[in-house]
């Protein structure tokens, strides 16, 4: 499968009609799950269009997290890829569980495969809201985090708590396992990153990404976060995305940004969108070939795509909506919107294929 | 006949404050119950004070006193039960919620005005803007109603978040620089407040002053040389009673429970000087005109409100004070019930909210209603205007009598409006 991003396109537009406010593709790629105002998880099948409605929670879904259970799915018996209009897909439903926290502090486990899925555990985890979800690469283990200034790990089997790391003093924004799965970072409302030890529960170190935070003392508040978070596949690097240059906070008059750190030492390299466009960035991630790509919205959105080498914005998308969220399919080439206006638009960034000749 | 005696010798400066307050016009009987001797003692011994809480920018009523949880335009907070049984409010106000017994919600609020400017008129001063007449604001009409004349401290004084004091003549309109607001910026007292060491108080300097000031009255009297003359002698009294406006003298504990951050300090300061004799405070807090991110910077600002609001009910409860205190908490107007596509509620008059607390109010009530998401008003719409009437009937007011500015009667308060009298003890 070769990326284009250039060729970036709509593959589908997927209407829910409520605000949405996050999306995850499950690790099959098969469903994308959008959360949105209605305090609702929409389950979208990407191969036959079917949407069914996840109700549990009773107030917004920001983070959610996928945990599959490939031992209940026998390596022969996973299901061929099936192609549908270039994205890839599997065609039998794989049982996983899904994992979504909410702005009560609740943190709700699904059976995503499921025709009707329901919440069959339930933890009152923070006190405020739930801000992200992620969950270990082994699947052991599930981390949340949230406006108690609190992350915390908990047994994706069971719900167990398993530890609380203590030392942001502000809202924990988001996080993300490092991809060995021996680290876990954590990002709060003033730009603060900790970067922490797993086996010990320590922290390690702390990057600098303050850029993203300014108190607008006009308007007497904090304003910034980091947005999305997301390591490259290698974990060598580090991506975050926010807002920066904040003029106006009440406003949202500033611009997005992207922070890039090398891990090995620690440095960041701002990754900025080549027009000027005011708003905020919501989702980053990373291609398979390394190219950074994150998306966010102020009046309209935004997909850019930055090459991590020299912090060019390569390429820019326009979406018809605010882009309150992004993710990435496991396949690599195909993203997700979840818009302000309801729909979850779906991108792929295949290169297009040939047109057959005329006979 | 010459009815002024001011050298311009026009009519425009007869009504004054001893017209007003019993000189026999017509109309004023109201007021002239207040020269008696024993009304003076009574006022005095049970001065009426206002505090107005005002959250600049326009608070969200949804995300305060009127939440609409799992609605459409309900956003993502609870409502949370109160002290009063069927009343809830917005979680973010847990502390508010503990003390709703001492609380009167009207959350029937239409002021159709959704710029900010104009709706802080309409809220401050009763009335919407009117060309060729500046009507007074809140606390002028309360300073001069309520104040004692021989009060040592200015009777409407306002506490600003940022620093910037000042005098604020506008703010009286035609009830003259008397009554107009002294700015305390970021609570700090008035510039110049305590006299340079370098400067002596010689009684011969003084008499000095005196001597020409009334060498000069006699030829030259008009109301500005009054108000030099008044804002002189109102401002020797001030600065001996420097120590009021110093919010460090208060109990460092007092300091703690309010919070130790501006709007912490701002609320002790207003809670010192309404204990000092001080007929109106103005407390802003700054900024709720949230179009942005609604949610998170209500989660920051009313988390910084909530508990020095508490503190300052429970204290003046503690020290029998809110039986003669009006608390108000008000804004331009509310937010919008729809949430825009970055999470920000713009400006929305048709539908809020405003809390009182304290004197003359029935305490635990909620009086108007709003439809399920919040929309528009379903039951008891009320506008500025009747919130103004309901503000000095609280007060043991009549705002239905008139103010006489040029000679032409002027009502304290819309005469289109009443009283929400559902509300009034």
């Amino acid at each position: 499968m070769v990326i284009d991003i250039t060729k970036t396109r709509v593959l589908m537009d997927l209407k829910h009609g409520r605000p949405l406010v996050g999306c995850r593709f499950d690790s099959s790629g098969r469903y994308l799950f959008a959360s949105s105002e209605d305090d609702f998880i929409v389950r979208f099948d990407l191969l036959t269009r079917e949407k069914v409605t996840l109700a549990g929670h009773s107030s917004w879904v920001r983070g959610m997290a996928f945990v599959a259970k490939p031992t209940l799915v026998p390596a022969a018996s996973i299901p061929s890829l099936a192609i549908l209009g270039g994205l890839g897909a599997t065609r039998k439903p794989t049982p996983f569980v899904l994992l979504s926290g909410d702005y009560h502090g609740n943190l709700l486990w699904w059976r995503g495969e499921e025709d009707q899925p329901k919440p069959f555990r339930t933890v009152a985890a923070h006190a405020g809201w739930i801000r992200a979800v992620a969950v270990s690469p082994d699947r052991a283990a599930v981390a949340t985090c949230g406006n108690d200034q609190l992350v915390k790990l908990w047994s994706a089997a069971d719900g167990r708590p398993l530890a609380t790391l203590e030392g942001h003093t502000s809202h924990v924004y988001n996080l993300a396992f490092h991809p060995s799965g021996t680290r876990l970072v954590s990002a709060d409302l003033k730009g603060n990153i900790k970067d922490w030890d797993l086996a010990t529960g320590k922290l390690v170190r702390e990057l600098d990404a303050k850029v993203f935070h300014k108190y607008d003392s006009g308007f007497g508040a904090d304003i910034g976060g980091i947005r999305g978070i997301a390591f490259n596949a290698a974990g060598t690097q580090l991506a975050c995305i926010g807002i920066t240059n904040v003029s106006n906070a009440f406003a949202g008059v500033g611009n997005p940004l992207v922070v890039l750190f090398d891990l090995a030492d620690g440095k960041p390299k701002l990754l900025k969108p080549k027009d000027a466009f005011q708003g905020t960035g919501w989702g980053v991630n990373f291609l398979p070939d390394g190219t950074v790509v994150g998306a966010g919205g102020g009046g309209q959105g935004r997909i850019w795509f930055w090459n991590p080498a020299d912090a060019a914005n390569t390429h820019t998308v326009t979406v018809p909506t605010n882009a309150r969220d992004m993710a990435l399919h496991p396949d690599g080439s195909t993203l997700a919107i979840a818009g302000a206006n309801g729909n979850c638009l779906i991108y792929s960034m295949n290169q297009a294929p040939a047109v057959p000749p005329k006979k | 006949m010459n009815i002024c005696d001011y050298a311009c010798g026009t009519a425009d400066h007869t009504v004054n404050r001893r017209l007003f307050l019993g000189g026999g016009a017509a109309g004023l009987a109201g007021f002239a119950g207040m020269t008696t001797p024993a009304a003076a003692r009574e006022l005095k011994s049970v001065q009426k004070r206002m505090l107005v809480i005002f959250l600049s920018g326009g608070v969200s009523q949804l995300e305060t006193w009127d939440p609409k949880p799992n609605t459409d335009t309900g956003g993502p907070f609870r409502a949370i039960p109160t002290s009063v049984p069927g009343i809830h409010m917005s979680e973010l106000l847990p502390e508010a919620a503990k003390r709703m017994h001492l609380l009167t919600l009207v959350r029937g609020i239409n002021t159709k005005e959704d710029e900010h400017g104009r709706g802080a008129t309409i809220m401050l001063t009763g009335r919407r803007t009117e060309p060729g007449l500046v009507y007074p604001h809140v606390g002028a009409v309360a300073a001069k109603l309520l104040t004692d004349k021989d009060a040592e401290l200015p009777g409407h004084i306002q506490i600003t978040p940022r620093g910037g004091g000042g005098f604020n003549k506008e703010d009286a309109a035609f009830l003259g620089p008397k009554f107009a607001s002294v700015t305390l910026g970021d609570g700090k007292p008035p510039a110049d407040l305590l006299r340079p060491a370098t400067l002596t108080t010689d009684a011969e300097r003084e008499a000095f002053r005196r001597k020409l000031n009334d060498r000069f009255a006699k030829s030259r009297r008009s109301a500005q040389t009054e108000a030099y003359t008044e804002s002189y002698e109102q401002a020797a009294k001030v600065v001996a009673r420097a120590d009021a406006f110093d919010a460090s003298r208060e109990d460092p504990k007092a300091a703690d429970r309010y919070g130790r951050h501006d709007f912490g300090r701002h609320m002790l300061l207003a809670r010192r000087l309404l204990e000092q004799g001080v007929t109106f405070v103005k407390v802003s807090h700054t900024n709720y005109d949230t179009h942005h991110e609604n949610f998170d910077f209500h989660i920051e600002q009313l988390g910084e409100f909530d508990r020095p609001f508490a503190m300052l009910l429970d204290d003046l409860k503690e020290r029998g004070m809110l039986e003669s205190t009006l608390v108000v908490v008000m804004s331009e107007f509310g937010r919008t019930p729809r949430i825009n596509d970055r999470y920000g509620r713009d400006h929305w008059s048709k539908a809020w909210s405003v809390a009182m607390a304290g004197c003359g109010l029935k305490a635990g009530a909620a009086v108007g209603k709003t439809n399920a998401n919040g929309t528009a008003v379903t039951d008891r719409e009320v506008n500025g205007g009747h919130l103004f009437h309901t503000y000095f009937r609280a007060l043991g007011m009549d705002p239905t009598k008139n103010f006489y500015p040029a000679g032409r009667p002027v009502p304290i308060a819309d005469p289109k409006a009443a009283a929400i009298h559902e509300i009034l003890a």
